[in-house]
C-alpha cells in the first residue's frame, strides 16, 4: 500500500483491499488513481471489475480500500466519509504528510468513524501493478 | 432479451439479498427500469431523475464499459453479464 501511494506522488495513490469477511486481508490490488489529482481519488472501474471477479473465482471478497493523503494526516476526510461506498469495509489511510509514514484503518458506518487495530501477520513480495 | 445482472454486495440487502438475478431488457435503460420498478430503493443509487446513469455508478456489460456504449442506450443481448459497480472515491479534500 505504501509503495502504491508514494509511486502515485504527487497524486493520491489508492487500491482495494482482497479478503476475507473476517477482515483477513489476503490481497492488495494497486488501482490507477483515475481522478488523477493530489487531493481526491477514484479507483479506476476496471480494476474495480477485475477485483470482484476474482473475489468470486477464489471465494474472497473486496473486503475494503487503502489511499493516500499526501499533505494531511491519516484520517478520513469529510469527502472519504461522505463517499464511503459500503459500511463493512475497511477503509485505510496513508498519510504521506510526515515521517514516519502513518498507515491506519478505520470502519465508517452512517458517517461515523472508528479506527481499527492493523495486525500485520506476514509480509510477501508486491506484485507489478495489476 | 434475458441477461445475467451481478449485484455489488453493497446493493443487495435492498435487492432481495441475491448476487445475481436475470434481468429482461434490450437496453442498459430498459434493465434498469426492470430492477428499479422491482427494488424501488435502488433507484436513486442507479438513475438520475432524468433517467441517465448515476454518476457514481459504473456499469458494465461483459468487459465493456457501458458510458462508452451509449450509456442507458447500450444494447443488452442474451448471454450478456451485466455487472454494477458503485465508485469507489474519497480524498483529503
Amino acid at each position: 500500500m505504501v509503495a502504491t501511494c508514494i509511486r502515485a506522488l504527487p497524486d493520491e495513490g489508492c487500491g482495494l483491499l482482497l479478503g476475507t469477511t473476517h477482515g483477513d486481508v489476503v490481497d492488495v490490488v494497486a488501482s490507477p488513481n483515475v481522478a488523477a489529482s493530489a487531493k481526491v481519488y477514484e479507483i479506476d472501474p476496471r480494476v474495480l471489475l477485475r477485483a470482484y471477479r476474482r473475489a468470486d473465482d477464489e471465494d474472497l471478497e473486496v473486503i475494503g480500500v487503502f489511499h493516500s493523503h499526501t499533505h494531511s494526516a491519516a484520517y478520513p476526510s469529510a469527502t472519504d466519509v461522505r463517499q464511503a461506498p459500503d459500511p463493512t469495509w475497511h477503509y485505510v489511510v496513508v498519510s504521506l504528510a510526515t515521517l514516519p509514514i502513518e498507515v491506519r484503518s478505520y470502519s465508517i458506518i452512517d458517517e461515523e468513524v472508528t479506527e481499527e487495530v492493523v495486525r500485520i501477520e506476514a509480509v510477501t513480495r508486491s506484485r507489478a501493478d495489476d | 432479451m434475458s441477461a445475467l445482472l451481478r449485484i455489488p454486495t453493497v446493493l443487495r440487502p435492498a435487492m432481495g439479498g441475491e448476487s445475481s438475478i436475470v434481468v429482461d431488457g434490450s437496453t442498459i435503460g430498459a434493465v434498469l427500469a426492470h430492477v428499479t420498478q422491482k427494488y424501488p430503493a435502488v433507484k436513486g443509487q442507479l438513475l438520475n431523475d432524468d433517467g441517465t446513469l448515476h454518476r457514481f455508478l459504473n456499469v458494465y456489460v461483459n468487459d465493456d464499459d457501458v458510458r462508452y456504449l451509449g450509456g442507458v442506450d447500450a444494447v443488452v443481448t442474451d448471454t450478456d453479464e451485466i455487472t454494477l459497480i458503485p465508485a469507489v472515491a474519497g480524498g483529503a479534500w
